[in-house]
């Protein structure tokens, strides 16, 4: 069976060119359903390899799958080839899962969409590019991914390309995208230097052997890691995620909540053995970014009016803690969060998808509320997401939020700190925002005229095909946590699955103050939450606390517009000028060459009498002479 | 006094190509008919490839007489593209010398 293992990536880029073929006229909805089969049938081949591996022993549970020699030059030799192993798989069946999912709603928002089948040519070529990303089986395949996802995110954030927002958000993402890029080519460059091969296992291998030197280890990891910031939006590269959301919603939810962003965190686990034998302060550094990000977005997210930037910010400040759990040493807990996140902001985006169609394409918060009168099935199943985020046991989201926060407090109280304090304000920025979009006052009918002529406008619940992707994940926001539950290690199911990835590079918190008080960490983590939501409630529902909402938040702390501002002042004039030495000195140089070759020439073709005998006579002439210079030198005779 | 020996021997052959190649050399320069020109060419290739046999036969060196059947391979080759270019031109132009083809003129 793992044998078929390219069938998996395969399958959605055999759906896109179908529809790139058959796609317009196909039409609305086939084109969709087609699309959404073709991912379906890849999730249920990953979910055989996935029972595969499962029958097989733990350290025998790895698979390379070579289909040819990729780059067979000298002593650089790539092969274009697949790896099933537990990470890859676990990826690989979230991935297809919450993309099968969001293919069948896409079916119902973009219903009538001018570029229905296009969408879904993107959408399937994306699930390609993530497949390759995280089942290479060397740095070369998950790169091919890597920009992969980066092109079909560039081509779906500017999708609705007419609004000069979505083209201007689709470049930023692009251009953002590519300066983490670089970090990895260069972690290419000199992971083939310093190991002869980019695959993998020979990296790994070469890590435990201790075959790497720390400092290009170090570096490396360093390099891998920026990479891993501009994809998974951490600071300094994260800005180009909110504004991502111009893209059509259930692009949000793939893209950016629940598959795309989340490859660094992938990469990072993938090379954890690189990680684990650099230098030390590299995992604090990747702990430091992560936390703060988490803190920064988290804080950012509580003055958003755009049911989406809510949910934008949410996800960074999430990736943030992801990261968090890396640099602790967490592998395990990483990807559970990973996946439990994948499920429930996949969820609470779709919701938003369904409350944005319902409301005629209203994004403000301030416009809606009590929405769950008229929405009951979408407001039910985003009051589980806000839960499973907010960290409400036994939703799916506190455990892994708690795995993680367990394992920074045996890093660094400090961290801890700001873990404990980022929940606490997703807490109450989710609240807020299910006050504001599902409870209250029904404020959109002050604002019936807004949305066409329609005078009576009245909300109204999505269609079923949009319902279905929404209740799936909102039972798996319920259960998710199963994967992983604190409480024996004989419920570490994903940790014992995981094993044979992450084992040699995860922290050991066994002897730790804070493995020991585990229940009295979780109880804090309850408590926490419980005292973000009562926060929220106080503000928002009942009024009794003043509505805090700094214009300084609500602005992203001015980081966009300082990135805008040294970008368009000081990063212009030195593109001008780069621009200038490139068209004056560069370009001036080759032309130059030309020039000299066409004034030379102008006045040598003279010569060229068109005469043959002239030319003849001139041969012999030349002959003449060669021959009697070489009897004078008396190399002849 | 010398006895004139009639035997020939590799010089007569080599001052026989000299001659050959010259008079081919002069006809390509003086003459401007393009057919007859193409003959003098022909004549200088062969009286190259007499002196290749002749040293060959000299040296007792098989080298000399392989080039011979290579030069009158790409000489018939030659022959023929060249006769080609000769007769279309003709087809265009009543009358023909090489001096009128001057049209590649830089």
């Amino acid at each position: 069976m793992l044998n078929l293992l390219w069938l998996i990536p395969l399958l959605p880029l055999a759906g896109a060119l179908l529809n790139i073929a058959a796609g317009r006229k196909l039409g609305d909805p086939r084109s969709g359903w087609l699309a959404t089969s073709a991912t379906l049938i890849s999730f249920l081949t990953t979910v055989l390899a996935y029972f595969e591996l499962l029958g097989r022993q733990a350290e025998k549970r790895s698979h390379v799958e070579t289909l040819f020699s990729w780059l067979p030059v000298g002593s650089l030799q790539v092969d274009f080839a697949l790896l099933a192993d537990p990470l890859s798989i676990t990826m690989s069946l979230f991935v297809t899962g919450v993309s099968t999912l969001i293919h069948l709603y896409a079916i119902g928002y973009m219903h009538g969409d001018a570029k229905f089948s296009k969408f879904f040519i993107y959408l399937n070529l994306f699930v390609f590019s993530m497949l390759m990303l995280v089942l290479g089986e060397n740095l070369l395949v998950t790169f091919l991914g890597w920009e992969g996802v980066g092109a079909c995110s560039y081509l779906l954030i500017s999708f609705w390309h007419t609004r000069n927002s979505a083209a201007v958000a689709g470049k930023k993402a692009f251009v953002t995208n590519r300066i983490g890029d670089f970090g990895v080519m260069i972690a290419m460059f000199l992971a083939f230097s310093h190991v002869g091969s980019l695959s993998y296992g020979a990296i790994n291998e070469a890590a435990h052997a201790g075959e790497l030197a720390a400092v290009s280890a170090t570096a490396i990891a360093l390099l891998l890691f920026v990479g891993a910031c501009g994809k998974s939006a951490q600071l300094p590269l994260y800005f180009w995620l909110p504004d991502a959301m111009e893209g059509p919603t259930p692009v949000s939810a793939l893209i950016h909540a629940a598959t795309m962003v989340t490859s660094g965190v992938f990469l990072l686990t993938r090379i954890n053995p690189v990680l684990h034998v650099s230098y030390a302060w590299v995992s604090t550094t990747v702990a430091v970014v992560g936390a703060a990000t988490a803190l920064f977005a988290a804080t950012i997210a509580v003055s958003q009016n755009d049911i989406k930037r809510v949910l934008a910010y949410s996800t960074v400040s999430q990736l943030g803690l992801m990261f968090l759990a890396i640099g602790s040493g967490a592998y395990v807990a990483a990807i559970f969060h990973m996946v439990t996140h994948a499920f429930f902001k996949a969820l609470l985006f779709l919701g938003s998808g369904s409350v944005i169609h319902g409301m005629h394409h209203e994004q403000d918060m301030r416009k809606m509320g009590a929405l769950r009168k008229v929405m009951p099935i979408t407001g039910f199943t985003f009051i589980i997401g806000w839960l499973a985020i907010a960290g409400v046991p036994p939703f799916a989201g506190f455990w892994s939020k708690d795995e993680i926060l367990l394992y920074v407090f045996a890093k660094s109280p400090v961290l801890y700190v700001v873990g404990i304090v980022t929940a606490l304000l997703t807490a109450y920025y989710m609240t807020r925002q299910v006050i504001m979009v599902f409870y209250g006052k029904a404020r959109w009918r002050d604002h019936g005229d807004e949305h066409g002529a329609h005078g009576d406008f009245t909300p109204h619940e999505s269609p079923r095909v949009m319902l279905m992707p929404l209740v799936v994940l909102s039972v798996l926001s319920v259960v998710g946590g199963a994967m992983q539950l604190p409480f024996s290690k004989d419920l570490h199911f994903l940790e014992h699955w995981l094993a044979p990835v992450v084992e040699e590079s995860e922290a050991h918190i066994g002897k730790t103050w804070a493995y020991q008080n585990k229940y009295l960490l979780l109880l804090l983590a309850v408590a926490v939450a419980t005292a973000g939501i009562v926060l929220a409630l106080a503000v928002y529902a009942k009024a009794k606390l003043k509505v805090v909402e700094p214009k300084v938040l609500e602005q992203a702390w001015h980081y966009d517009g300082a990135v805008a501002r040294v970008v368009a002042g000081p990063g212009a004039a030195t593109f001008n000028l780069i621009a200038w030495f490139d068209a004056n000195i560069v370009d001036g140089i080759v032309n130059g060459v030309g020039q000299v070759v066409r004034s030379v020439a102008g006045s040598l073709r003279k010569t060229q009498s068109g005469f043959v005998r002239v030319y003849a006579l001139l041969i012999s002439i030349g002959a003449v002479a060669i021959l009697g210079w070489l009897l004078l030198r008396g190399v002849v005779l | 006094m010398m006895a004139l020996s009639l035997v020939p021997t590799a010089s007569w052959y080599l001052v026989l190509s000299a001659v050959l190649f010259g008079i081919g050399t002069l006809g390509v320069l003086v003459r401007r008919n393009p057919l007859v020109m193409f003959m003098c060419i022909e004549l200088m290739l062969n009286a190259v490839n007499l002196s290749f046999v002749a040293l060959a036969r000299e040296l007792g060196d098989i080298n000399g007489q392989t080039i011979v059947f290579f030069v009158m391979v790409v000489a018939a080759a030659e022959v023929v593209v060249g006769l080609g270019i000769i007769v279309s031109i003709m087809r265009n132009r009543s009358t023909l010398t090489a001096d009128d083809l001057a049209g590649l003129k830089g």
